[in-house]
């Protein structure tokens, strides 16, 4: 009885304590915490900056997709034919769209560790629940690129449903393929397509 | 039938085709610049596209960076015309600080002092002021080698073509060509990196393509600051 209530109670102050956290952590300090811890983690790893995509995609599994929200993002890329979607094939969609995005990640990781990262001041009301996290990333020789990031505020946190690099919204540039896969072959269709696709990029990664 | 008899026949029909048929405004010759894709994909994959990953391997990084540098500074030459040409003197002397310090500290441009000191580098170019001159950006091409671009923009690369300064300074013709080729070998391996993010992000690589480059250069020409598309999925 005295374990269990125990138990109860450093559940309830851990539950506490995240709650703590996520509440007094604000969007632009999400950002540049997951972006220099992996970024730190690039630099200090001859793996990752060999290219080792297994553990790529465990580092960003592990350290990006918990502050990104997928389904938002998809809901965004699929535009008006998300509704029409059953919630069998928004799940499938979603889940595709993430593999896919941390594939392509993965892919990229190596290519971080010169870069630098910049943050701009946040411009935010109290009480907002949307926010734009700006950055400039910086490398050697090259032109700083903008990225921003579109957050949202959840129960859990601020979580990023879009990444602008250089004025290239990711949803919007997804909007037109989601768009047009579905035009020619229906959602079922488009999920098919992002299946063969994941597929394939595993099959190549072995 | 000879690869090149092929590539010729493909040109023609995929000509005709791009008149036949009604295309989106910005991309009319959609058909025509798909096989022009497929031509890039052939002739980079089997060439420049080897070379460039040669380079990367067999060249040590401060070497690279070095090459990088020595042509990044000619283009901030260029960067600061274009930024005086649309109005823009502060990030104009910030370019031609970047040229002064770069040539003669730097040596020649090999190093970029300038970065280090604080004064940053710009991305600029004729097409953008074009743009900014309220000039259209005319149809997309996709140019094998060269990669995506407008009639604005591609005028834009010629003009800057013509101005060298490689022609002029280097009289010396297997010289010049050499250093054009280092460039151009240079410039490609910076954009591998690139690439292959497009190849595992792209449902459809032609489109993923240009939606961006068009996008992107949007928000270059209206100075980060685009108004909202006008055909919007919601």
């Amino acid at each position: 009885m005295i374990r269990i209530r125990a138990l109860g109670a450093s559940l309830l102050s851990l539950a506490f304590v995240a709650c703590l956290a996520s509440a007094q952590e604000a969007p632009d300090a999400v950002v540049k915490r997951v972006a220099e811890d992996i970024l730190a983690t690039v630099r200090a790893d001859k793996e990752l900056q060999a290219g080792n995509l297994t553990k790529a995609k465990q580092l960003l599994e592990t350290k990006l997709v918990p502050n990104f929200d997928f389904a938002r993002m998809t809901a965004l890329a699929m535009g008006r034919n998300w509704r029409t979607a059953t919630p069998e094939q928004q799940k499938q969609l979603t889940d595709e769209f993430r593999t896919l995005l941390v594939r392509t990640y993965s892919g990229a990781l190596a290519n971080y560790r010169d870069n630098t990262m910049d943050y701009k001041p946040l411009r935010m009301n109290p009480g907002d629940t949307e926010a734009t996290v700006r950055t400039e990333v910086r490398r050697p020789g090259q032109a700083a690129v903008q990225i921003d990031y579109s957050m949202e505020k959840l129960p859990e946190g601020w979580k990023a449903y879009d990444v602008i690099v250089g004025g290239v919204s990711l949803v919007t540039n997804y909007r037109d393929e989601f768009n047009d896969a579905v035009k020619s072959s229906g959602i079922d269709g488009l999920i098919a397509t992002l299946m063969k696709k994941n597929g394939a990029a595993a099959t190549a990664a072995k | 039938m000879k690869p090149a008899a092929t590539v010729a026949v493909a040109f023609v029909v995929v000509l005709l085709s791009g008149c036949a048929t009604t295309q989106s405004r910005v991309d009319p010759f959609e058909p025509f610049n798909r096989a022009m894709l497929e031509v890039h994909d052939v002739v980079d994959g089997n060439v420049v596209k080897p070379v460039a990953e040669a380079y990367v391997k067999y060249t040590p990084e401060p070497v690279r960076s070095v090459v990088t540098n020595f042509f990044g500074n000619i283009e901030d030459l260029f960067v600061g015309i274009n930024n005086v040409l649309e109005g823009n003197g502060n990030r104009a002397g910030d370019d031609f600080g970047r040229v002064l310090l770069n040539s003669t500290f730097g040596l020649g441009g090999i190093f970029d002092l300038a970065s280090m000191m604080g004064i940053e580098k710009h991305s600029q170019d004729f097409g953008i002021t074009f743009g900014k001159w309220g000039f259209p950006q005319g149809p997309y091409f996709f140019v094998p080698l060269f990669g995506p671009t407008t009639l604005r923009d591609g005028t834009g690369t010629a003009i800057r073509a013509y101005l060298g300064p490689t022609t002029y300074i280097f009289g010396n013709v297997p010289l010049r060509n050499s250093i054009w080729g280092v460039g151009f070998v240079d410039a490609r391996a910076n954009a591998l990196g690139t690439e292959s993010m497009v190849d595992a992000a792209a449902l459809d690589r032609y489109r993923f393509i240009r939606n961006g480059y068009l996008r992107a250069r949007r928000y270059q020409v209206y100075d980060g600051k685009p108004p909202p598309e006008e055909e919007d999925g919601e």
